[in-house]
């Protein structure tokens, strides 16, 4: 990884373009095409543009992901050039999931890409460390898990990536929060179901009462990303959304089509959040006792 | 000082709920995707039988792809009610959909005169898989994609013709119990008669779904709901099902895994098409 350029911890504003992408599944170059024109339209003042987790190949590959993952360089480098495309030599931030090929190794991973004249540097990579295998799901059968849960520097500040499931495991945001993360990125692909509730459908009302316990908890923004489209009769929910460090929603995007959201970001939220609900600033002075307890699955060190 | 006493209640026994404004929802974005989006196709047929299942997967591709470019195709069988003729032409002037009748009476005589000694039940499979040999002719000829109506209680209790009512390559309403279907049509405006009707596959006079299965759909879809969670019998009786109805639903799912599935292949090598080598349906 790179160190960002031109860090500034006193950053106030963060805009922000939440790109909820609709794609033909497993067409790649035609979905990256077609990413151009929302490019384009995200507004000049925009800073990060934050995609969704397969966001250009489809989420249920099956063994078809080992024909459609991308060394992170090359998908970095695809990326820049499609931003470039459309923007020029305008410099964004941008993140975006993909399924990752190392060497052999397979990956459900996000990038978070500094572009600039055409050119990506490679920030951050996480890789989907919660992959589910159950029910509908079957990430692990083709898949590996991610080994770390990084908190990165950027131009913004510290800020951390989690994708999909990763968010639905309390600790993962929470250590995410301990380690310095204050934007919390979160791109997702989630096949709806529930149709018993008032107005939308289970899983999404489920997926929000998620996000928003875990940015007022910790007192941070959470940007998430949802693929929408239907997948062999699984629908993706969209609902892309931004949430305050209130935990309230400030945009949310619809459930089925294709859409950008915008937000400007006052990282000044962040204090008075976690001034007025201090949960964080409890757990930091309550974690050593929770973790030094010896009844705790933890390695420890041999003796 | 006094406390008021508050109890947790019993787990719900009823059938399962809808909120069919979300189910619409969802089901049209499903079929404008599945069909417009992935297959580039905007039009549908759907064999229209007058019964409640047709008449809302009609209702749904009337909303998603519009009225025109939804085509009814009633089947008769010379032993077919004529009021399901009649049921079924509510639905078409309501909508304002296009239609078509094509007996198929000589088509399965033709085959029949051959097996005089035939039985109800072959004779049903008979004219349900040629009902399916019309419909993917028709969605050839219109350059429609054939929609399927089977739902989820008729899937699970294997109560219909395998590779036949369960072959249309999209289905929207194969993940709704009976129970909830009959909620959804309410919400679209299906003609009343249609929904209060007993229903039929009409294959033979005076059937009744509910007299084949031995079960209302209200109690089966009760007792469906919660299998498929996992509950076990025992967990279901205690619940305030009777035995036999638990047992009753148990047999028919059990007994009919086979008819959820494609056809059983033999496998060979490390490539055996969906055990080995595993690509999605739209792909």
């Amino acid at each position: 990884m790179e160190p960002p350029r031109n860090v500034t911890a006193s950053a106030q504003h963060l805009q922000v373009a939440l790109v909820q992408t609709k794609p033909l599944k497993g067409r790649y170059t035609e979905n990256l095409r077609n990413l151009q024109p929302a490019f384009a339209e995200v507004g000049e003042g925009t800073q990060l543009v934050v995609l969704p987790e397969a966001a250009l190949s489809g989420y249920f590959l099956e063994g078809a992901v080992y024909e459609i993952a991308l060394p992170a360089r090359r998908f970095a480098d695809d990326l820049a050039r499609t931003w470039s495309e459309a923007c020029g030599n305008r410099r964004v931030d941008l993140v975006c999931g993909f399924f990752e090929n190392d060497e052999g190794t397979y990956y459900n991973a996000a990038l978070y890409l500094e572009i600039e004249g055409g050119e990506a540097r490679i920030i951050h990579r996480h890789r989907k460390m919660f992959l589910p295998t159950y029910g509908v799901f079957d990430e692990e059968r083709f898949l590996s898990r991610g080994r770390k849960l990084g908190v990165f520097e950027t131009r913004f500040g510290k800020l951390a990536i989690l994708i999909c499931e990763d968010v639905w495991h309390a600790l993962m945001p929470t250590i995410a929060a301990i380690k310095g993360a204050s934007v919390l990125i979160v791109p997702s692909a989630a096949p709806g179901r529930g149709i018993d509730s008032e107005g939308e459908l289970g899983s999404i009302l489920r997926w929000r009462e998620v996000l928003t316990t875990t940015a007022s908890e910790h007192g941070l923004f959470i940007l998430y990303a949802g693929l929408t489209g239907f997948e062999g009769g699984k629908g993706m929910t969209g609902s892309s959304c931004v949430i305050d460090p209130h935990g309230d929603v400030l945009v949310m995007a619809p459930p089925t089509e294709p859409c950008i959201l915008l937000a400007d970001l006052d990282l000044g939220e962040i204090d008075v959040a976690r001034a007025t609900l201090p949960l964080l600033g409890d757990l930091d002075a309550v974690l050593p006792d929770l973790l030094l307890d010896d009844e705790l699955p933890l390695p420890r060190a041999r003796t | 000082m006094t406390y008021t006493l508050i109890k947790a209640p019993h787990p719900s026994v009823g059938p399962p709920g809808i909120e069919a404004s979300v189910a619409t929802m969802w089901l049209v974005a499903f079929l404008r995707d599945e069909m417009c989006v992935r297959r580039g196709l905007e039009r549908a047929v759907i064999g229209l039988s007058g019964g409640v299942d047709s008449a809302v997967t009609a209702y749904l591709c009337a909303r998603a792809l519009g009225p025109r470019n939804v085509y009814a195709i009633r089947m008769p069988y010379v032993t077919s009610s004529p009021q399901s003729l009649s049921d079924a032409q509510l639905v078409i002037d309501d909508l304002g959909i296009e239609s078509r009748t094509i007996e198929i009476t000589e088509a399965v005589d033709g085959y029949l005169r051959h097996e005089p000694d035939a039985d109800a039940r072959r004779r049903g499979n008979v004219m349900a898989r040629m009902r399916m040999v019309v419909l993917f002719d028709q969605s050839a000829k219109l350059e429609a994609l054939p929609v399927g109506t089977g739902n989820k209680t008729e899937r699970l209790l294997g109560y219909f013709t395998w590779h036949a009512d369960d072959t249309p390559p999209v289905n929207p309403l194969g993940d709704l119990f009976k129970s909830q279907v009959w909620e959804l049509a309410r919400y679209l405006g299906v003609p009343q008669r249609l929904i209060e009707k007993a229903p039929t596959a009409d294959l033979e006079a005076n059937q009744t779904d509910e007299a084949d299965l031995g079960i209302s759909y209200a109690r089966a879809d009760a007792i469906l709901s919660q299998l498929l969670l996992g509950y076990s019998d025992e967990q279901l009786i205690e619940r305030g099902f009777k035995e036999a109805e638990v047992k009753l639903i148990r047999r028919r799912v059990d007994g009919t895994h086979w008819k959820r599935h494609l056809p059983t292949t033999a496998m060979l090598s490390n490539t055996a098409i969906n055990e080995f080598y595993l690509r999605p349906v739209d792909y």
